[in-house]
């Protein structure tokens, strides 16, 4: 059933007229949870003991730097399945997976910048944690790269799979980077505890803007692979088919 | 799984693990590198660079800030717990700098073995709560922020 499922996905027409309906819930949601966050986060939400106002700006860092690191499992994976099986919906992944991971892999380097100044009293250290965050940046600007670089559309998405799936290694050094080497970034926020160290008032309306940026970066990721999809099968009768619809 | 395929699996696989093992061979040799400071331990113990810069790490000892006349020039103990020394800084502290807060300075040794600081950065750790909160952990005395990291 599952598999048959993901089968069908693999066909771009079909995932085409599938992922179509699910656009405008998923902006709805995605509006809700943002303003939602935003509003919790930013007026609601108590100051920090320790930072004041200053720290309330990890309500877009931390979501932002969590999506570049799931983003870039995503496209690893979705690298991975397009070098094995050649399914084009999974280049099409990679290739999109890559402009929106650099956008949320930029906005945790910017964010944190600015976050840094008024706290550490630098905007950059090299330090293992933000070093490793910007050779992220530079993983997926590459993915890119090499995207566009090459004509055909098949190779380009083989060749830069490759570099999707290699990059894979850079997560769990971002992750333990914290841990392994002493660092000017703070450890890693323990989340899933008994006693978590980020206090409740604060946790909600942060896990309510990580479901947030879920939710937006699916939404885009959907309308990326659309918009890659009827380039693609310009050429196909459906494709065709749909414009004269259109028009 | 056809042979094309399985071919293709292997050489991926094959290569993954082939740059895991370089990237973690890399960063075991450069892990001094990699590491933003030293310990107030490795300064006694002399595993510091000599004649250039130098980042060294740990908690500001209580009570042992003392403003000089000139009103920007301080003097603090830095320790990570097992030893102290002494910092010296001329310029402006960041917010967040006061006692029992982990901080990180770059400068070098003087003569008099004090570290003489052209820059001083403070850490926050990964503890957020609201002030009413800390304040009662306080009291309580449970409340215990700037653990020695690293």
């Amino acid at each position: 059933m599952m598999w048959k499922f993901l089968h069908r996905l693999s066909s771009l027409k079909y995932f085409y007229e599938w992922s179509g309906k699910w656009i405008p819930w998923l902006t709805g949601l995605t509006i809700v949870l943002m303003v939602a966050g935003f509003y919790w986060g930013l007026f609601i939400a108590p100051a920090d003991y320790q930072q004041g106002e200053t720290y309330r700006i990890i309500f877009v860092h931390v979501p932002a730097a969590w999506m570049s690191m799931f983003v870039y499992v995503i496209m690893a994976i979705a690298g991975f399945t397009a070098l094995i099986w050649r399914t084009k919906v999974s280049e099409i992944v990679v290739s999109e997976c890559a402009v929106i991971g650099a956008m949320f892999t930029a906005l945790a380097l910017i964010t944190g910048m600015l976050w840094g100044k008024p706290t550490w009293g630098t905007y950059w250290q090299w330090d293992a944690r933000l070093t490793s965050e910007l050779i992220l940046l530079f993983l997926y600007l590459g993915v890119v790269a090499i995207h566009s670089a090459i004509e055909d559309s098949r190779t380009a998405s083989r060749l830069s799979g490759i570099l999707a799936v290699i990059g894979v290694i850079n997560i769990p050094i971002i992750h333990f980077s914290v841990t392994w080497w002493n660092s000017l970034h703070q450890p890693n926020m323990q989340l899933v505890s008994a006693s978590p160290s980020v206090h409740p008032s604060m946790l909600y309306p942060l896990l309510v803007m990580a479901a947030a940026f879920q939710a937006y970066f699916i939404v885009l990721l959907i309308i990326r692979m659309r918009n890659q999809i009827l380039y693609r099968e310009r050429r196909t009768n459906w494709v065709k088919q749909l414009l004269v619809e259109v028009n | 799984m056809r042979a094309k395929r399985k071919q293709r699996l292997i050489f991926v696989v094959v290569l993954l693990v082939g740059f895991s093992v370089a990237v973690a061979l890399s960063l075991y040799a450069m892990r001094q590198n990699i590491m933003l400071f030293h310990t107030p331990s490795q300064v006694i113990s002399g595993e510091v660079p000599e004649n250039r810069l130098f980042r060294v790490g740990g908690i500001v000892v209580s009570g042992s800030v003392i403003k000089a006349e000139d009103g920007l020039t301080t003097e603090f103990g830095l320790t990570d717990l097992n030893h102290s020394i002494t910092v010296r800084h001329t310029g402006l502290l960041p917010d967040l700098f006061r006692e029992g807060q982990g901080i990180v300075a770059q400068g070098s040794l003087n003569e008099g073995g004090i570290f003489v600081a052209q820059e001083v950065l403070a850490k926050h750790d990964e503890n957020y709560m609201p002030p009413e909160v800390a304040a009662s952990l306080n009291k309580q005395g449970t409340f215990r922020p700037n653990q020695p990291q690293g």
